[in-house]
């Protein structure tokens, strides 16, 4: 062998290596165990009439003929709901002066969107159930309904929440630095507005739920098809009054969540109690029209933003309004004010910036809430920052690459703290950069693309940097005062047949968190990754976390595994000195065998240390007993995130005829700190770029100006299909966090993060020899057609 | 009253014996009029692998075969399959049928949550029974139908393109 030997060659080395997730053999033999497929005995079903209105006062529900159907247990409505549980609001302290209404989990007096859940159906099937829904009737008022942005701000127009002086939910303000003087001596200002549609998660199994309430014993359990089942144990104990170790939220496998399944959800909590009013088993799934209507949807934003630069290219400042309309209520507990904070606070976030101001408002309007989805705000701040560094270049007269290079914060210049106060602690942007010019073959592409663009054949490249939040710390929603746990605990065992069991709080969705936990676990013990077992998911059985969101999984999730096992070591080393007479330092472990430090010789199997101390605790020397399951948990500390970074290209042609794009290929380089399994970062960037690209191209929740949702149905609301979507083309820089042991960060928003800016950055080049420029997110053949004033 | 005919929901509900060889097994089963293909396969015989993503023909998450041949099984009442030979993923996997193009998938992860795949696995299976050795751009056509919201779809195309490969070079038959 020739090559060196690297840290993946030592035995049961697997932080860093490619190996598959051991649980999706299961998925691909069908044998998944999602919570729409759950059936437990006497189970009921709900199903549930929606307001067809978008602002209406509710005078009268008659509901006797639905009750008489046969098969039908239970037509419940908002006041039996307002009568066993307390209602939520969706603020957070630390937002000072932040509104929402109180909301149950059905409406009491008024609906405020068209589809907002109104009366609940419980019956032997959901078709029953559905049955019912057609006999009920509701006696509606109108009210004036507000539904975009500038008539919700309207002054003296109409407002949602009786009793509020405007509709504005939220507004914030950062200054910091001389921003007006920059503007002033500024050798160059480029100056934008963006809009930004609505768009929704569309998970592939949507909402599901069964409540199973046992009044015999006083306990919930709840299987839901969520990312944080800890959060909605809490959740449900208290609005409920349920004590909190007699709620039990198992969630198994999940079909697609990207933050959509971690909000509260009216149905979610009206499910809860129906089973309470039943006491019986009650099963919610939503189908796809629901989906459309009831789930979170992201990112309607308008932004008007404006750089100022130097004569050679360098920023000075930047300037920044922010509207983003949310819905009729904010969410709870995580509030629909987490997106617009994240756009102004990540706007001009790769570059050597002091001079910044933003201006953030939040506002009502009536339609369904909007809340966090995967890569909440970036793709915002992102579009915006790399769009005005784009024009500011094309006005310079420099190349896309050579601003950045001019402006991006230096490798070596860290830690350095942004003017919207995040803490960075090492970046990697000039290193992303050159990384990615070479891996695009970036003047080859232009050489093409001049050679094309004389054929009539229009390609854009677009790039775009970024910043990613991720392993948040309790300065996220702990200091807002929400029961949302930024910490970790896992409870390892060694089992007498001497494999290991894991029990984290971290959970799966697919994106391998299973996997890593095994690896991190099989690589720190010494033993293979089959011998790990990990169990995520369940409230009774599992350590309370914060779960899976924000990319907290692998850096947080990861890093609680690491120093698990590492006491979990200790302790089996311990017990094995007693047996061999040795001192524990002397001793390690090397698949599965304590073997000496010095020469590598196995000693003992710790199959048989654990077989001793289970059954033989006899034999041990008077005092020992062996600690062989260990419980640990595990809060970042150090920087209040561990942000990455990254950056990413695309290329596309324009058919300036039909207005369609064709994405040609798509690039990214990333830096994620320690990778633990390779293949699977590639994965969540694919699938993350692949949902960024929806966004850019196709996904748009559009509304009738009455706030009707007119295309909620998966054949009229477009998603990404393989054929429409690239190759994606994958490089990585490690720079690994010295705040933990593992120095892993997050990586599931990077994809997404980047991807629509860059591509809004590619159509823009492809315009170059127009007169035409677009500045709204999707981008539509219309807008195409439009912008080139062919349309 | 809404005008509601209470008889349509009685005929609605009215039960009717239907048979299929479900997997290689004869089945039979009392479904109502008005169920489809996936909610009989999901909720009477229990074969959860069968996904309903859109109940309308767009995500190809309830893909199964019909005859051999891949059809959307929320797109037909479970009243038209009488009498139809079925195999949905269960089956598909136990035979052995996909076991190369699950092996592919696997080692290549491309799946992330695993609620589209078994209609991913089945559509490949329909492409490669059709075409020999498919190239990437013909893949993601067939897959056109098929949506995930987890992977890139790159992973699925390599895999799939892998196996077509192995299959024509091993003559494995398909
Ligand atoms: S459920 Fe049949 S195609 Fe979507
Ligand atoms: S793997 Fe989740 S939808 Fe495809």
């Amino acid at each position: 062998m020739s090559a060196p030997l690297t840290s993946l060659d030592r035995p049961n080395s697997y932080i860093g290596r490619s190996v598959p997730r051991p649980n999706a053999k299961r998925l691909l033999a069908g044998r998944g165990r999602y919570v729409s497929d759950l059936k437990l005995p006497r189970m009921l079903h709900a199903a549930f009439l929606r307001s067809p209105h978008a602002h209406a006062k509710i005078v009268a529900i008659k509901t006797d003929a639905a009750r008489a159907v046969e098969g039908v247990h239970l037509v419940a409505t908002g006041a039996d709901f307002a009568r066993i549980c307390t209602p939520w609001t969706g603020t957070l302290d630390h937002f000072k002066g932040m509104t929402s209404t109180p909301q149950w989990p059905l409406p009491l007096d008024r609906v405020v969107w068209a589809g907002q859940a109104m009366v609940a159906v419980v019956a032997e099937s959901r078709a029953i159930a559905e049955d019912a829904l057609e006999l009920i009737e509701v006696d509606y008022e109108d009210l004036p309904i507000v539904v975009d942005i500038d008539g919700a701000r309207k002054p003296g127009g109409p407002v949602i929440n009786p009793g509020s002086a405007s509709n504005v939910c939220f507004r914030s303000q950062l200054d910091s630095g001389t921003v007006d003087d920059a503007f002033m001596h500024a050798a160059h200002v480029v100056e934008e507005e963006f809009t930004f549609g609505r768009h929704t998660a569309v998970t592939l199994e949507p909402r599901a739920l069964v409540a199973d309430y046992d009044p015999s014993a006083g306990m919930l359990t709840v299987h839901h098809g969520t990312q944080t089942p800890y959060q909605f144990q809490d959740l449900y104990s208290r609005h409920y009054g349920i004590p909190e170790a007699r709620v039990r939220v198992i969630a198994t496998d999940i079909g697609g969540s990207f933050g959509m399944k971690l909000h509260v959800y009216h149905e979610d909590m009206a499910v809860v109690g129906l089973s309470i009013l039943l006491g019986r088993p009650v099963k919610y799934v939503a189908d796809r029209m629901e989906s459309f209507v009831s789930d979170i949807h992201a990112r309607d934003h308008r932004v008007r933003a404006r750089m100022a630069l130097d004569a050679k290219g360098e920023i000075l400042a930047m300037d920044v309004v922010d509207l983003t309309a949310i819905g009729a209520f904010s969410t709870y507990p995580r509030t629909s004010v987490v997106e617009g904070n994240q756009v102004i606070r990540l706007i001009g976030a790769p570059y050597r910036l002091t001079n910044y101001r933003a201006a953030l408002e939040v506002i009502f309007q009536n339609k369904v809430q909007t809340s966090q989805y995967r890569a909440v705000g970036h793709p915002i701040a992102c579009a915006v920052t790399e769009r005005l560094v784009d024009m500011a270049a094309s006005k310079i007269g420099l190349d896309a690459f050579a601003i950045r290079e001019l402006n991006v914060i230096p490798d070596d210049a860290y830690p350095q703290t942004s003017p919207t106060g995040y803490r960075f602690e090492a970046l990697s942007h000039q290193a992303c950069l050159k990384r990615l010019h070479e891996m695009m073959d970036y003047d080859g592409l232009r050489a093409e693309q001049a050679d094309l663009r004389k054929r009539g054949i229009y390609r854009g490249i677009g790039i775009a940097a970024f910043v990613e939040i991720t392993n948040p710390s309790p300065a996220f929603y702990g200091v807002g005062g929400a029961r949302i746990s930024s910490q970790d605990g896992a409870i390892l065992s060694l089992t007498p047949s001497g494999e290991v069991r894991c029990l984290i709080s971290v959970t799966e969705q697919g994106q391998g968190t299973e996997a890593i936990i095994s690896q991190i676990v099989a690589d720190q013990l010494g033993v293979a990754q089959d011998h790990v077992r990990v169990i995520t998911g369940d409230t009774e059985v599992t350590p309370h976390g914060g779960a899976t969101w924000a990319c907290r999984g692998a850096g947080i999730g990861g890093e609680t595994a690491l120093q698990a096992t590492r006491v979990l070591k200790r302790n089996i080393l311990e017990i094995a000195a007693l047996i061999l007479q040795e001192q524990p330092s002397a001793l390690d472990i090397i698949d599965g065998e304590v073997v000496d430090v010095a020469t590598g010789k196995p000693r003992l199997p710790i199959a048989e240390i654990a077989r001793i101390a289970y059954f033989r605790s006899d034999t041990l020397p008077p005092g020992a007993q062996a600690q062989l399951t260990v419980s640990h948990h595990f809060a970042p500390q150090g920087y209040p995130f561990a942000f990455t970074n990254g950056i990413q290209g695309c290329l596309l042609e324009v058919d300036v005829e039909t207005g369609l794009i064709k994405l040609l290929k798509h690039f990214i380089v990333e830096d994620c700190g320690r990778i633990i399994n390779p293949m699977l970062v590639d994965e969540q960037l694919r699938g993350g770029i692949v949902q960024g690209l929806g966004a850019a191209l196709f996904e748009e929740c559009r509304y009738s100006d009455t706030g009707q949702l007119m295309n909620g149905s998966l054949a009229d609301y477009l998603v990404p299909m393989p054929m429409e979507m690239p190759d994606i083309v994958i490089a990585h820089v490690e720079t690994p966090t010295a705040d933990t042991v593992l120095g892993a960060k997050g990586v599931g928003e990077a994809g997404t993060a980047a991807a629509s800016a860059c591509v809004l950055n590619a159509v823009n080049d492809a315009f170059a020899p127009f007169d035409a420029t677009i500045n709204s997110i999707p981008i539509t053949p219309a807008k195409i057609l439009k912008a080139l004033k062919r349309f | 009253m809404s005008g509601f005919d209470e008889t349509l929901q009685d005929e609605a509900e009215a039960p009717v014996r239907v048979r299929f060889v479900v997997n290689g097994r004869k089945v039979a089963c009392e479904v109502a009029p008005r169920d489809t293909l996936v909610d009989c396969l999901r909720d009477k015989l229990e074969l959860t692998g069968t996904h309903a993503g859109c109940e309308m023909g767009a995500c190809g998450a309830c893909l199964v075969q019909l005859d051999g041949r891949a059809i959307h099984s929320c797109l037909i009442y479970a009243v038209q399959a009488d009498g139809a030979r079925i195999d949905t993923i269960e089956g598909l996997s136990e035979g052995g049928v996909l076991a190369d193009l699950q092996a592919e998938f696997h080692r290549r992860n491309a799946l992330q949550c695993g609620f589209c795949t078994p209609g991913m696995l089945i559509n490949a299976q329909e492409l490669l029974s059709r075409v020999a050795e498919p190239g990437r751009g013909e893949i993601r056509d067939a897959l056109s139908g098929n949506y995930c919201r987890c992977t890139g779809y790159e992973a699925i195309v390599d895999a799939i393109d892998a196996v077509a490969k192995a299959r024509s070079k091993g003559g494995v038959a398909t």
